[in-house]
């Protein structure tokens, strides 16, 4: 009884969806899973379609945490054919579990070799930086009369207290590389130090990467630390912000490319990382982003200070991967009770 | 011969035929929500005992957890910030749904939308509107006198606000049926109004207070949206499953969190299962049901507390409204229709709204039937006796199952590569199934509430007459319980329009829903076309809520005529 409920089910739903194909069957349709902001998205998807208007790409879009669990959560099975613009770190998580298949797409030598896997052939390849950035709002800076913020160690300046947001690394990407780029820059145990002093400083830890950047932008709090895209993004959006470039260093991540193994339409899934770091893509990139993967294509970003790729910190991803668990486990004894153990 | 072996067949077997078919349906749906409840629970449960490569690590998980700084610090804030909002909620949305109930004051279907208004919005745009009042930028800033919203405070209020509603259906319910000779009585005997409130009104409702405060704890212990937004640095367990789950991609410690966070419900049910035995109804075949007369000073205090309270809770909503009229707030307050046209050209906004419409559609119609043929399964047919506390620990378990535990379970389930239920994984009626179980606990409790009230003598008068337990339950209890029927539909379609924590992970390109493009613009720092999708989406919620107590009203009068008091 319970089984032939479960086979008219079954057939039900397999009419239901032979009947919602499309009448053009020959498209390959690929779904790729992604990150990206939406109005990025509509323009990869026209400059891919240029090259391969055979090949429809159905996008599932959210948030780099989302996006990294639910595809987590399908392994058994995957949906997605790709992942584009998804955070290396991420990217480092999947090929952890075995769901990137190795590929090479044309024209790898372009892309410098700290924006691309290790392996060989890789299993992601960079598209783009998204660094470090400070958003600083000048209307509420005059009100509250703070000084002009240059570098890291400003922000643990007095004047400051209670007025610096940032994202929890154990919640964010974007907070994570901040805390790994202190360390990096600092060496670790001045790290620390000047994260205690920070610390005094920072009135609320957000969950998203985002979010510092947005209230900094709504005059919430003066001083968001959040990352490039956005910091410009909400400038651009009428927000009365300053972007800032800390002159110590920056942490970074990547928005890469990869292909999910096990992929049925491989030889699409090829086409679309091949175009990814094709000159077109890399154009496109760069409206975005200052630094793109493929050197020599110059950002039309504006404020963007001409040293930019030189403020970016070493990242070593398999040390950030290593070393996650101890580095959150010591952050939230330090910072994520009220009972400062100091 | 056919007529005459039917004929033989059904005058000695019917109340046996009755008992038997009640029995198989309460397997049925037994295994309905043991399919569509425990197993996608279970897979994303069982993880708590395994390690990242999927081997058995027993309670090695639970250590590390435990080890964890700063969770003593977790526990005791989830404990009190949730005791604290259910000490606020429950009251308040007594003396609402009282007043609402038992009071003759003008104006109460209009009070009892605006009591419901906070269901009609995503909960993410009640948070904005909560920082952009009373944050550093606030309007009311001043009241905070110099204490932060983001905390404790904001999670309070928050929170108070969100659940306010779900308390408000329960006791609405609870209220609904009283037996007049009761009051009779209380009044013969000389009893002052305050007696009688104490004796005969408050035990009336006790099973829809203790409910009420089971469902605003639970859900105040488990969302993780209110304090991600509002919370600051303030720790909760809920927050901890989001950090471990999203931020770190931990499955393992996540479920872990989500065992410790399905305490709560379990109590709940619990408590919910010891007051069965001890359970009378209120409304006894003899009853004569209570109407409330006119009393100037009670109905004047009702109307002056109601409209206070919807004048807040519309107030939250007001702020959301009027944020997607201003160019950029708070820095230019030009008015503007910029963001409704920005954001109805994003790409598939537009279809978003659409695909949230039908699975809301389909979220009511589905669910109400479902859920309200289950509770009366469970309350007033007899048999299948071991079943019955399963069921009644299935429908308690929803309200303490974050969204996100619920929807990872559904992907890891649906989505295994020998699940013969596969095709159901990426379609739309797998998010409106997760919907109906999602929203469960409270519809069955309301349902169940409404049920309670009425005597079992209904049933043995009808088993003694040889008409079929299922007829009685269509021509005297489904008529009787109408109104909260409608309540469940009502709620299930407004809770389907906004919510997002489950369906975030099992939507696909083609089924996203509106209110997840809301919490995409609004983390893009899109507030202004996020606020104006959700002014969309509360405009059609509360243009659906009017329609719908236009029709229940004409439908009331038709079902409802033996409410008025015989002359």
């Amino acid at each position: 009884m319970k089984r032939r409920t479960m086979l008219q089910l079954l057939t039900a739903v397999g009419v239901a969806g032979a009947l919602a194909l499309p009448a053009h069957a020959q498209k390959v349709t690929l779904n790729v899973y992604t990150a990206l902001e939406t109005d990025q998205l509509k323009a990869y998807q026209e400059g891919f379609n240029r090259v391969h208007p055979d090949i429809e790409i159905r996008w599932t879009r959210d948030s780099t945490g989302i996006i990294t669990a639910k595809l987590l959560a399908e392994k058994s099975n995957p949906v997605a054919d790709v992942v584009m613009g998804v955070a290396a770190s991420s990217m480092a998580v999947f090929d952890r579990e075995g769901l990137l298949q190795p590929y090479a797409p044309a024209g790898l030598q372009r892309v410098r070799a700290e924006y691309r896997d290790q392996a060989n052939p890789p299993k992601w390849v960079g598209m783009d930086v998204w660094g470090a950035a400070i958003c600083y709002n000048t209307v509420e800076a005059q009100k509250l009369g703070l000084p002009k913020i240059e570098s890291w160690r400003d922000l643990t300046r007095p004047e400051f207290r209670g007025k610096v947001v940032m994202p929890n690394p154990a919640s964010s990407g974007t907070g994570f590389f901040d805390v790994t780029a202190w360390l990096q820059i600092f060496g670790e145990q001045a790290g620390w130090e000047y994260m205690d002093r920070l610390h005094d400083n920072i009135a609320v830890y957000t969950h998203s990467g985002s979010k510092p950047c947005r209230m900094a932008g709504a005059g919430e709090f003066p001083v968001g630390i959040s990352f490039e895209y956005r910091a410009n993004a909400t400038r651009e959006s009428g927000a009365p912000i300053e972007v800032v470039y800390p002159s110590e260093g920056l942490g970074w991540d990547l928005e890469a490319a990869g292909i999910v193994s096990g992929t049925k339409k491989l030889e699409a899934a090829r086409k679309l990382l091949d175009w990814a770091i094709s000159d077109d893509a890399m154009q496109l990139y760069a409206k975005n982003f200052a630094v793109v993967a493929v050197p020599g294509f110059a950002s039309r970003l504006t404020h963007v200070p001409a040293d930019y790729e030189q403020r970016l910190v070493n990242n070593d991803f398999a040390w950030m991967a290593a070393n996650r668990d101890a580095i959150l486990a010591e952050w939230q004894k330090r910072y994520a009770t009220k009972s400062e153990p100091k | 011969m056919a007529a005459n072996h039917a004929a033989r067949w059904r005058m000695p077997a019917l109340a046996e035929l009755d008992g038997r078919l009640a029995q198989w349906l309460l397997v049925l749906v037994c295994a309905a929500l043991s399919l569509f409840l425990l197993a996608p629970l279970a897979a994303m449960l069982v993880l708590a005992v395994q390690d990242r490569e999927g081997n058995f690590a027993g309670l090695a998980q639970f250590a590390a957890y435990l080890e964890m700084p700063g969770l003593a610090e977790s526990v005791w804030n989830s404990l009190w910030v949730s005791a604290t909002v259910t000490l606020i909620t429950v009251p308040a949305a007594f003396a609402f749904a009282y007043a609402l109930q038992r009071s003759c004051m003008p104006g109460r279907s209009l009070l009892r939308l605006a009591g419901l208004s906070p269901l009609l919005g995503p909960s993410l745009v009640a948070a904005i509107a909560f920082i952009q009042w009373f944050g550093n930028q606030g309007a009311l800033k001043v009241l905070m006198g110099g204490v932060s919203i983001y905390g404790a405070p904001g999670i309070i209020l928050s929170a108070s606000y969100a659940t306010f509603p779900h308390a408000l259906m329960i006791l609405t319910a609870a209220l609904a049926n009283a037996d007049g000779r009761l009051y009779e009585a209380a009044d013969a005997l000389g009893a002052s109004r305050w007696r009688r409130f104490l004796t005969v009104t408050l035990p009336g409702a006790k099973y829809g207070l203790i409910s009420a405060a089971m469902v605003v704890f639970s859900y105040t212990i488990s969302d993780f949206g209110i304090p991600k937004v509002i919370g600051g640095n303030f720790r909760m367990l809920a927050v901890d499953i989001y950090q471990q789950v999203i931020g770190q991609q931990n499955f393992n410690r996540g479920a872990v969190v989500g065992l410790i966070l399905l305490l709560p419900a379990l109590f709940a049910f619990i408590v919910d299962w010891r007051m069965q035995r001890r359970a009378q109804a209120a409304l006894t075949a003899r009853a004569v049901p209570y109407v409330a007369r006119p009393a100037r000073l009670r109905d004047g205090l009702g109307l002056f507390y109601c409209t206070v309270v919807a004048g807040l809770l519309l107030a939250v909503l007001g702020m959301a409204v009027y944020t997607s009229f201003v160019t950029f707030w708070p820095y230019n307050l030009a008015p503007t229709l910029r963001h409704y046209v920005f954001g109805l050209d994003e790409a598939g906004v537009i279809s978003a709204y659409y695909n949230s419409l039908r699975m809301a559609a389909a979220t009511a119609l589905l669910g109400t039937a479902f859920i309200f043929f289950t509770a009366w399964l469970l309350e007033k047919t007899r048999g299948a006796d071991v079943l019955r506390p399963f069921l009644r620990l299935m429908a308690a378990l929803p309200m303490g199952v974050p969204g996100l535990v619920l929807g990872l379970g559904y992907v890891i389930f649906f989505n295994a590569p020998d699940n013969p239920l596969g095709g159901l994984y990426q379609t739309m009626a797998i998010m409106v199934v997760a919907n109906v179980v999602h929203y469960y606990s409270s519809c069955h409790l309301t349902a169940v509430t409404a049920l309670k009230a009425i005597d079992r003598e209904f049933e043995a008068v009808s088993a003694s007459l040889k008409v079929s337990g299922f007829l009685t339950l269509w021509r005297v209890t489904l008529p009787v319980c109408l109104p909260a029927v409608l309540e469940i539909g009502r709620y299930l379609f407004v809770n389907a329009m906004t919510t997002v924590s489950a369906l975030v992970f099992i939507y696909a390109s083609h089924t996203l829903p509106a209110a997840v493009s809301i919490l995409h613009l609004d983390e893009a720092g899109e507030i202004g076309p996020a606020a104006a999708m959700a002014t969309l989406i509360v405009a059609t919620s509360t243009l659906v809520c009017l329609l719908y107590a236009v029709f229940s009203h004409l439908l009331l009068r038709r079902t409802q005529a033996w409410r008025q008091a015989r002359p």
